[in-house]
């Protein structure tokens, strides 16, 4: 007792001050510990017969999506139902009317619902942000265009947490298209604040410029990136971006960047493989090693809704409703 | 009208074109500067102030016809006298397109009695659709003073050939949009680092300088006049040196927001940082300058691209492109003199003789006998730039809160004051 109370002393108090989630980037290496710790409590929740805290009861929580989205809506859907949240799902258009009015217009409305947390998904980059302008709630951001995906790197970061007991001093391989990658993005922030060396390859036309920037190191080839790696990430190639000659065919794709078990006898022994998912099996990932023993894919959906709890509760600002409690006599 | 007579006294005058540059009289009688005393003249002291031949702006949209919600001919005409300027051209791609002759008219008519002289730029192409050439010859007995497609390159090289020497004929001057629109489809800024960083589809330089390289082969080829707008690029500027150096018909222009910004600005998101071709790197700024001042490029127009919120309070991707320009410009190029990368005297070649050299107009000279379009600048004097006292309808502008040195202070068109002090 008497240690623990001298260190609270010395120590500078933490407490999470962000209002919104726009990406990776806001975030301290602190907050990413936070994130993570907070996470890793409300994990075990999934594992009891009654799914539910009290904690977010009464808030309004609102799912916005201008992108379709089955999986991260869903989770955060579950993330927020598990806190006891309310739950509204907008699947709203990005191009029904002419640019714009739509997305004032829908800001404008939601406003006047009061919600608390706005989690938005949109194909343009710096969507959250602007929405951010215009709102009270803490916005989430579940994905803007190539821009940022957080709380895809901190679930993958949760997910090697789990698996390798630390970040710091890993070598993780990110293969594929990173150019047209949030998740990528989010990823090279998240990994290198935290202490790991990543390693990228691809084809040239899926490398964005100047992808240096994000202290990354650029392979020519697969093996290469692999080689040694402790963690591997498979991105998802997208399939309706076949028409601007980025690659010559999928079959030539999955021949020279696909991951299977032959490229990873390079990688260490006991390299555990990720994927943000849906995967193309049989373009980026071979079945061998997507349903294998290497693969944590599943871990990393079942990560993703602690996270998403943890973001949930942290922005809402419970724990500093807590501390301002404590203060008081 | 025009019947005040008017001696501007203790002014610097700097009238490159006669090679003036000291404290002398300009005299203005019946709308015209004339050699001496007139009777009844009022006397205008200028201690202190600059004194040049009226700014001219080869590089603005007006909206009207079509988006008067954005701009009107008259706004956009107040907003340029505030400027300093006492001309401007105004872009064809308004609603309908100015593409014919009774859409020049329409124009001309409007800008009568505007604060500033307006001279319309009729399009290529009919609808600016790039398919068929419009017709020049009309626009021109009505006004037109160049032809451009601006806000869109004319894809098809061989109707480009086709139009530098159709207006040629005409003795009208092509003005260039260059843009591949394959290499900068989908893009909303500057290639680099920072798109990649900011999720954001870059343009890379080279959509700007293939075009550039292009409309360059052309007049060689053709023998035609070809103006390239906006340069933003340095590949671009060492194309049109090397064009020059082989004695072409080229000419360009760059605007006050491409030697005075970086990509640095659409941080943020920052849509008021947003236009066609984007803001590029400092390498690209610096040659900018540079050119400006060494010849290479021979016009600073200001591209003044109104938008209301409408367009502008967007996501990033698909807000309108453009600023205003018209009330930032002069204080933007007066930064370049106070800094030494330009004279006086080349600030005003580059904003008043050379555009009126290359579209052919009046103006661009205090020389005895000429209109009386003029200028007084304050140098000295600070004030900051808001968007809320703009007089463009306007206010889509990176510059809003920022502090400047020097400004318009006066404008005489044809011998009336458009500026009051």
């Amino acid at each position: 007792m008497k240690a623990e109370k001298e260190e609270t002393v010395q120590q500078r108090p933490y407490s999470f001050s962000h209002h919104s989630i726009f990406g990776i980037e806001q975030l301290s290496v602190e907050d990413i510990q936070h994130i993570l710790a907070t996470a890793v409590s409300f994990r075990e929740i999934a594992a009891r017969p009654v799914k539910k805290v009290p904690t977010l009861r009464g808030k309004t929580v609102i799912n916005l999506f201008f992108e379709p989205s089955t999986r991260t809506r869903t989770s955060f859907e579950i993330a927020a139902k598990r806190m006891s949240a309310d739950t509204f799902n907008i699947n709203a258009s990005t191009s029904s009317t002419s640019k714009g009015e739509t997305l004032i217009d829908t800001t404008r409305n939601l406003q006047a619902m009061a919600p608390d947390i706005i989690i938005v998904r949109h194909s343009a980059a710096g969507v959250p942000e602007l929405l951010g302008r215009h709102v009270e709630a803490s916005i989430v951001n579940a994905g803007d265009g190539a821009h940022e995906h957080p709380s895809q790197a901190l679930l993958d970061m949760m997910t090697v947490m789990e698996h390798k007991g630390h970040i710091d001093g890993l070598k993780i391989a990110i293969i594929g298209d990173i150019s047209h990658s949030r998740v990528a993005i989010s990823d090279f922030i998240g990994f290198t604040r935290m202490g790991a060396k990543i390693s990228v390859a691809g084809p040239r036309t899926y490398l964005p410029i100047g992808v240096e920037q994000f202290g990354v190191e650029v392979c020519n080839s697969v093996a290469d990136a692999v080689k040694d790696a402790d963690v591997v990430i498979t991105l998802r190639i997208q399939l309706e971006r076949q028409n601007d000659s980025l690659i010559p065919s999928l079959h030539e794709y999955s021949r020279f960047y696909g991951i299977n078990s032959e490229i990873l006898r390079g990688a260490k022994d006991d390299v555990i493989v990720m994927h943000p998912g849906p995967v193309n099996r049989g373009v980026e990932l071979n079945p061998d090693v997507a349903d294998g023993g290497r693969s944590v894919i599943l871990d990393q959906v079942a990560n993703g809704v602690a996270v998403r709890m943890a973001l949930l509760y942290l922005v809402h600002g419970g724990e500093r409703k807590e501390k301002v409690q404590e203060k008081q006599p | 009208m025009s019947g005040q007579n008017i001696v501007l006294i203790n002014g610097r005058v700097i009238d490159p074109l006669s090679g003036v540059d000291g404290i002398c009289e300009i005299h203005i009688r019946d709308g015209r500067i004339v050699a001496g005393h007139s009777r009844g003249e009022e006397v205008i002291d200028l201690a202190g102030k600059w004194v040049v031949p009226g700014l001219i702006d080869m590089h603005v949209h007006l909206r009207e016809p079509g988006e008067e919600y954005k701009e009107t001919i008259a706004s956009g005409c107040r907003a340029a006298a505030a400027g300093g300027f006492t001309a401007v051209a105004c872009m064809p791609n308004t609603h309908p397109v100015n593409d014919n002759g009774t859409i020049t008219r329409f124009i001309v008519s409007q800008a009568e009695g505007c604060a500033a002289r307006v001279w319309p730029i009729g399009a290529i192409s009919t609808g600016l659709a790039g398919e068929k050439l419009a017709e020049m010859g009309e626009m021109k007995r009505e006004g037109a003073v160049a032809v451009s497609d601006d806000g869109r390159p004319v894809v098809n090289s061989q109707l480009m050939r086709r139009a530098m020497e159709y207006a040629a004929s005409h003795a009208l001057p092509v003005i260039s949009h260059s843009e591949d629109l394959a290499l900068s489809r989908g893009g909303c800024m500057n290639e680099g680092a920072l798109s990649t960083r900011m999720g954001l589809q870059g343009i890379p330089a080279a959509a700007e300088a293939v075009m550039v390289e292009r409309e360059i082969l052309l007049a060689e080829l053709t023998g035609a006049h070809v103006h390239i707008a906006h340069v933003s690029t340095c590949q671009s500027v060492e194309l049109i040196r090397l064009a020059k150096e082989q004695g072409l018909a080229v000419t360009g222009e760059s605007a006050p927001h491409y030697f005075t910004l970086t990509e640095d600005a659409v941080r943020g998101y920052n849509t008021n940082a947003k236009m066609s071709p984007p803001l590029r790197s400092e390498a690209d700024r610096e040659a900018i300058i540079a050119a400006l001042a060494d010849g290479v490029l021979d016009v600073i127009a200001t591209d003044h691209a109104p938008h209301s919120i409408l367009e502008k309070e967007n996501e990033f991707a698909s807000a309108a492109n453009g600023i205003t320009g018209l009330e930032t410009s002069l204080s933007l190029t007066l930064r370049l003199v106070r800094s030494g990368a330009l004279s006086v005297k080349r600030m005003v070649e580059l904003m008043s003789c050379n555009p009126a050299q290359i579209l052919g107009v009046p103006g661009g000279s205090l020389a005895v006998g000429e209109v009386a379009d003029i200028t007084v600048i304050d140098p000295d004097v600070q004030w900051i730039f808001r968007t809320a006292e703009s007089l463009s309808k306007g206010k889509n502008s990176p510059f809003d809160g920022m502090e400047m040195e020097g400004r318009a202070v006066m404008t005489f068109l044809a011998g009336e004051r458009t500026l009051l002090d």
